[in-house]
């Protein structure tokens, strides 16, 4: 049996118990309802939360512990030698045995300890097996039944369900917290090691970024230089360009769509445009890696320029289309926030519609542009797959746009897919860059989103 | 008042500059839509279809197996590579040369030999008979026939060289070459070979990773926006929850990967590439757009629906799930469905969590190995062959097809069920 089928096993006990709580409660006033302190499914509700919940738990308490208890009975009867490795190797062993036991395929050659180890394991999961099974549904089917039994006519069903119901709705919203203190933790922690190795002024100042670490000791060509200058740089440039593109696009059409266009042009526009915000992220880099870059690069060409085919122009226009509805929709917002009574004085002194745009509205809406604005860098910091795509991977400290640069999130992804070990610098330099990326990222959010709230107030 | 009138020419004609500079910027996003479509749709039609050839295979029972067998694990072990090679030898007689007979291999796909196995596995009685039958052609000999590689190159240069285009034209006089529909491509699952990999591999990974991410964030979501719209007191545990909501709703996709890296993969042991853990960071990252969007439809139901029920004698819990949930329902809806095609094309916490690896099987459930749709995306755009190049155009185009119908599912929602009250 799975445990799936001891989750679908437990769902059918449920719906026994609210048939049989909401059955004992009807029976207890004899079918008048209005005798008892709650409706009948209350108690039925009250019964399969009883029956259901402490099973439940028990079940993730035992998923959770049940490897770890495993692996260490198997590793206690494993001969004294082999306990003696070190932890990496201990752990290929106990791969090892693992897959001997599922009856996968085994990386070294199966001895006797091996396939005794392998048994034993096996044997382990299934008594684990079979004792989660029994406690489970033992658990559920006493506790269901001390519920069934404590049903009376006074007893407050409904408060107690309501209170289950509010519990699950007080930590459904508490998870945004824990996500945050998760993300915090696991880049903080991964951060410190790093800096443990690398001086945080060498990552922050270094002018040189080349993260080939050593596997083994006597390899060559490990250089391991950790400066991220030459990153922050390049994710700078790019973000430059994709503002250049996005911002004047962004907020002239913004402007356009709420002042000058059509009832009609607006209703065929707006959508066409925001379709732009609903491509994945992957079809822009591909686009701009197949289309955009070497579009550039032949344009260069022909002019005489040498343009890199992973320049940062292309990788910078491209993420810059990505961002015009994100610029274009914040700046809507903003543009219409300002008070009709100002345009209306504007015009009422004779100014011409874009003398009131440029003299009038975009000097008041100038605090929430400004705030769009940095949420759009933001967002073009953290974007990863354009720049993945298009990037270099090659860190120049250059400001030629012509050229290929490198940026942060370039960076991550590369240390961070293939394989290597976990410890070394190269890997633990990820969770650095990821906790640079994250503190810009939610410093430009905060500043922008107390800017757009200041400038909100200011009109209400 | 003459002077008014000597600035009225200027000024208009800022006020017309200034509007064509703004019906410009529309102009300029609306090219920028049309040609990304059309450079998507112009490289990926041709991936739609397959070049396949018609060979004449003679089953020989000496190379498969007598005559009358049925075991099937004698049938599956023929030679079917030199069946097809054979069947090659027979059809250009005149080869003779080593090299040459490698090239004349190489127009035919390694998969020929699969589906003639699988032939002889159905009807074990083809063995000792001769039949026509189409098998796809190499991905070189599809881009030509396509018309992507150009025949003006000097030979060195080209895939595609002198004698097997020679044997080309000469199985297209035959009438044995054939663009047919590429079935394969909606059937298979990965692989090396561009004409016969598919997405149905990354597809079902896409479903069951969507199928996880769905069946935590909406409830978990919908609960959150419920809590903090109807029942949280206005206190600083509030304030602290809300803008966290509305921060993480900015973090970097690629951080939510790290996390999932850290939490998922190394602290709890979850395997790697497995829709479940892509389903797991990928709820968390959605659940910031749900509960924003929950609670937007919670707001849009008037305080009169709740103080009537309350009126009436009913409790808070009660006045929510029997009167204010059904009625933000649809907008509670319309977001998830938003949160969910955004999550359907994320590809960057992805990687950071292994969904990258090269996997040929189809996966059966959340919990075997598998890519997704846009990791897969990713995987071909990086490839060498050119024939991957439509294949992963034509993967674009599903995956749009996608959104575009999720988000169009939203849109008839939000008309359907919009109220004003």
């Amino acid at each position: 049996m799975h445990t799936s089928t001891l989750i679908i096993v437990l769902l059918g006990l449920m719906s026994l118990a609210y048939y049989l709580g909401r059955k004992r409660s009807l029976n207890l006033v004899s079918g008048r309802v209005r005798d008892l302190h709650s409706l009948p499914s209350y108690y039925g509700l009250h019964t399969a939360l009883w029956c259901g919940i402490p099973a439940i738990l028990l079940l993730v308490l035992w998923i959770s512990f049940e490897g770890s208890v495993v692996t260490g009975l198997v590793v206690d009867s494993l001969p004294q030698e082999t306990q003696a490795l070190p932890p990496e190797r201990l752990n290929l062993v106990l791969n090892d045995i693992r897959n001997l036991a599922t009856g996968d395929i085994v990386s070294t050659a199966v001895d006797e300890n091996l396939q005794s180890a392998a048994d034993h394991y096996a044997r382990l999961q299934g008594i684990s097996q079979l004792a989660m099974f029994a406690a489970a549904l033992s658990l559920a089917i006493l506790a269901g039944y001390f519920a069934h039994r404590s049903i009376t006519r006074h007893q407050r069903a409904r408060n107690r369900v309501e209170k289950a119901i509010n519990f699950f709705l007080l930590s459904s919203s508490t998870l945004a917290i824990f996500t945050t203190i998760g993300i915090v933790l696991s880049v903080l922690f991964e951060s410190i090691r790093f800096f443990q190795q690398i001086p945080v002024t060498e990552f922050i100042f270094g002018l040189e970024w080349s993260p080939q670490t050593a596997i083994r000791a006597d390899q060559v060509g490990s250089s391991g230089v950790f400066g991220a200058i030459p990153l922050f740089a390049g994710t700078f440039l790019i973000t430059l360009i994709a503002m250049v593109v996005a911002v004047p696009i962004g907020l002239l059409s913004a402007i356009y769509m709420a002042d000058y266009a059509g009832r009609h042009f607006r209703s065929l526009a707006k959508p066409v445009l925001e379709v732009l915000a609903g491509i994945p992220t992957v079809v822009y880099g591909f686009f701009a890696a197949l289309t955009v870059a070497p579009f550039f690069r032949d344009l260069g060409a022909s002019m005489g320029l040498g343009v890199s085919s992973e320049s940062a122009l292309a990788a910078g226009v491209v993420m810059g289309i990505m961002i015009i509805p994100f610029v274009s929709s914040l700046s809507d917002d903003v543009i219409n926030a300002v008070p009709q009574a100002m345009r209306d004085g504007s015009y009422g002194l004779g100014a011409t519609r874009s003398e009131t745009i440029r003299q009038v509205i975009i000097p008041a809406a100038l605090p929430g542009i400004v705030g769009g604005v940095l949420l759009a860098v933001s967002r073009a910091i953290g974007e990863t797959m354009i720049v993945v795509m298009a990037a270099g991977l090659s860190a120049n400290l250059t400001a030629n746009p012509l050229e290929a640069v490198t940026t942060v999130t370039v960076q991550i992804v590369t240390l961070l897919v293939g394989d290597q070990e976990f410890d070394s610098a190269k890997t633990l330099a990820a969770f650095a860059l990821a906790l640079v990326l994250f503190v810009i990222t939610l410093a430009l959010n905060m500043i922008a989103l107390h800017i757009v709230r200041k400038y909100r107030e200011q009109y209400e | 008042m003459v002077r008014v009138e000597k600035g009225l020419a200027r000024r208009y004609r800022q006020e017309r500059n200034f509007k064509r500079l703004g019906l410009g910027a529309i102009l300029l996003g609306l090219l920028f839509v049309s040609f990304l479509f059309i450079s998507i749709i112009a490289n990926g039609y041709t991936a739609f279809q397959q070049t396949f050839v018609k060979l004449d295979v003679y089953y020989d029972p000496e190379m498969i197996a007598p005559v009358g067998e049925t075991d099937p694990e004698i049938l599956s072990a023929g030679n079917y590579g030199g069946l097809v090679k054979a069947t090659m030898r027979e059809l250009f007689p005149s080869v003779t040369n080593r090299r040459d007979k490698k090239k004349l291999y190489g127009l035919i796909s390694t998969g020929a030999s699969y589906q003639l196995r699988e032939r002889v596995m159905q009807d074990p009685s083809v063995i000792g008979q001769r039949e026509s039958i189409w098998v796809p052609a190499d991905d070189d000999v599809d881009m030509l026939i396509k018309g992507h590689i150009d025949l003006n190159l000097p030979e060195s240069d080209r895939r595609i060289k002198d004698d097997q285009l020679s044997w080309i034209q000469g199985l297209q006089e035959d009438d044995r070459v054939e663009k047919r529909f590429n079935k394969t491509f909606f059937t298979a699952g990965d692989s090396r070979e561009p004409e016969l990999s598919g997405i149905k591999g990354a597809a079902s990974g896409s479903f069951f990773t969507l199928l996880i991410c769905l069946s935590i964030s909406f409830p978990v979501g919908v609960a959150a926006a419920v809590y903090l719209e109807e029942f949280a007191p206005k206190n600083r545990w509030t304030d602290l929850i809300e803008v966290n909501i509305n921060n993480l709703a900015a973090v970097p996709s690629i951080v939510f990967g790290l996390l999932g890296l850290a939490v998922f993969i190394n602290f709890f042991g979850l395997p790697r590439s497995v829709p479940m853990v892509g389903g797991l960071v990928l709820a968390l990252m959605t659940l910031p757009t749900i509960i924003i969007a929950s609670r937007a439809a919670l707001k849009s139901v008037p305080p009169s629906i709740r103080e009537a029920a309350l009126g009436v004698g009913a409790s808070p819990m009660q006045t929510i799930t029997h009167h204010v949930l059904p009625l933000a329902l649809p907008g509670m809806l319309t977001g998830t469905i938003i949160g969910m095609a955004q999550a359907l094309g994320e590809t960057a916490p992805l990687l950071m969590i292994g969904m990258v690896a090269f996997i040929v099987d189809i996966p059966g459930g959340a919990m075997d190995p598998s890519a997704v749709l846009p990791v897969q995306i990713y995987l071909w755009a990086d490839s060498p062959e050119r024939a991957f190049v439509e294949r992963t155009s034509a993967a674009i185009m599903v995956l749009l097809a996608f959104l575009i119908s999720m988000n169009l599912l939203a849109v008839w929602l939000r008309k359907k069920f919009e109220r004003r009250w």
